[in-house]
């Protein structure tokens, strides 16, 4: 039998996701304005901080150093090879150190923490809320932003740029270990990092890196405190998390590279 | 704004009304809960009970009423406001609700770490009184995990009077349990609250535990309360919910009370 769609079903459908929208945006700044409110107040729990920057930054260099490596790496293929035909591989470093200090090394290292912690943070906070353990965190006087937002935005904020600086110095070095045997001499290598990379590339790619760490760990604690509906909500509230935590990065890496790199 | 309650009144509830999704789950609820009283909510599930709990608690904020805890009136004021009220209050989970990343002495000790004492001499001295208050002295090195749902019920039942608090609310406290976990709930609550001379709100369904226990009781059908007194009182209510109620639960008019015969031995 066919069903009739309502005309006006598409447009209803759109003022729901328009809510939707909203709602987060709001929703994700609520809870921003909550957490620096604790963190200037200086009410935040050291313990639990140190542990989350062990959870966030620690256990992600493994996966930062293979991606990041083998971006770099790949970049090198691509690009040395064609700048040894064009008479310019002594720009082979330079590029590829630039395109991972500017772009791929923040770019990379969001992506990998935001897969790797959004959806930990949206798990772990989503199961206390289905199990009361936040009402009796409320219960117990002790606000929820400031015992589990507070400490995961700490950790994400201070641990993305040290993932970044890593990053952008494994993905130079990965490809520097395929430019080098290609045909592009270490030292024309090293001295093409030198001359194109300065500081304030290295600089405004790691505020990038901040940026990435506030949307992961607001995303993360917003689906999580936002979870409802049991198991399937954990499930629901942690693949959300990741998938809008990415989203997020992409579009935040579009306005901050035309905002820092823009005139460059 | 009505007038404040008389000291006597621990909690007060005044035409509460409280909805999810277009549909009022309490509607118009008043009630009072006397200090140093056992006081017992009963009602078949989803009658409103655990919200009414959570709203006695701070935990929710009803659309219309007054709720009163001693002489504050808690349903306006925000989420720092009720710090303090919160502090006087405690809290049992129908499921706990404990912490599954700390230790059952992390557990107790959290909200006195935070409000009470940082010395951990004193932290180590109440949280240790509070475990053997409770039966649960020596599982402090356990997680949530290794414990039974009865065990851990005394953890949150711990964990809740750490904090010295007037008024302890207990969500179905016996749900889930073996008849012989149910009655040293049953006799835990009871003894806590002559021991420690706080006022408990109980909710439940369990209407043996309920006549066990309460002081007075108060059924809950559809979020209206539809009768309240003293035990003796509300076995013989004329109510046709409260009979019907009763009657399944295997309450009949001539069932004895035997609370009297519950004390803090039965828990050895």
């Amino acid at each position: 039998m066919q069903t009739r769609v309502p005309v006006r079903y598409p447009f209803v459908n759109l003022a729901e996701q328009a809510t939707q929208l909203v709602l987060f945006v709001g929703d994700v700044g609520i809870l921003l304005a909550q957490a620096l409110g604790f963190v200037f107040r200086g009410r935040w729990e050291a313990r639990e901080t140190i542990l989350q920057m062990a959870l966030i930054g620690a256990q992600a260099v493994p996966m930062v150093v293979i991606t990041s490596g083998f971006t770099g790496a790949v970049l090198a293929l691509y690009s040395a090879k064609l700048m040894i035909e064009f008479g310019v591989g002594s720009l082979a470093g330079g590029a590829v150190a630039l395109a991972m200090a500017r772009e791929l090394g923040p770019v990379v290292t969001g992506v990998v923490v935001a897969a790797r912690s959004a959806s930990a943070i949206a798990a772990e906070i989503g199961s206390m809320k289905v199990t009361e353990q936040v009402d009796a965190l409320r219960a117990l006087a002790v606000p929820p932003v400031q015992y589990l937002v507070v400490p995961r935005l700490i950790a994400c904020l201070t641990m993305l740029p040290v993932l970044g600086a890593l990053a952008f110095v494994v993905g130079t070095f990965g490809g520097y270990a395929v430019a080098v045997p290609i045909g592009v001499s270490s030292t024309a290598y090293l001295l093409g990092v030198r001359e194109l990379v300065d500081t304030y590339d290295v600089f405004a790619g790691l505020l990038k890196t901040v940026v990435f760490g506030a949307i992961i760990a607001l995303v993360g604690c917003r689906a999580g405190l936002r979870t409802e509906g049991g198991a399937a909500g954990v499930g629901r509230a942690t693949t959300n998390s990741v998938v809008v935590a990415v989203l997020l990065i992409y579009v935040a890496n579009f306005f901050l590279a035309y905002l820092l790199f823009g005139g460059r | 704004m009505s007038e404040r309650p008389v000291v006597q009144t621990a909690v007060r509830v005044s035409d509460v009304w409280y909805g999810v999704d277009s549909r009022w789950v309490l509607q118009g609820v008043s009630l009072e809960v006397r200090t140093g009283e056992v006081f017992a909510i009963m009602g078949p599930s989803g009658c409103g009970k655990t919200t009414l709990l959570k709203l006695i608690g701070g935990l929710l904020k009803p659309q219309r009423g007054e709720i009163w805890i001693g002489d504050t009136e808690i349903s306006r004021l925000s989420e720092a406001k009720l710090t303090p009220v919160r502090k006087r209050i405690g809290l049992v989970f129908q499921y706990a609700a404990l912490f599954d990343s700390l230790t059952v002495y992390d557990n107790v000790a959290f909200g006195v770490r935070r409000h009470i004492t940082r010395n951990e001499r004193e932290v180590e001295q109440i949280v240790r009184e509070k475990l053997a208050l409770v039966g649960m002295s020596g599982t402090e090195h356990l997680y949530p995990a290794q414990l039974s749902g009865g065990m851990q019920k005394r953890v949150g039942l711990a964990r809740a009077l750490a904090m010295n608090p007037n008024i302890v609310l207990y969500d179905e406290p016996t749900a889930g349990l073996d008849p012989i976990m149910a009655e040293t709930i049953d006799t835990l609550i009871v003894d806590t609250t002559r021991r420690l001379q706080v006022t408990a709100l109980v909710v439940s369904h369990d209407l043996t535990s309920v006549f066990h226990i309460a002081d007075r009781i108060a059924m809950l059908h559809e979020g209206r309360i539809v009768a309240c007194g003293m035990p003796d009182e509300v076995r013989i209510d004329s109510h046709p919910i409260v009979r019907r109620f009763l009657q399944a639960g295997g309450v009949a008019p001539h069932t004895e009370v035997r609370r009297q015969d519950l004390s803090h031995d039965d828990l050895a």
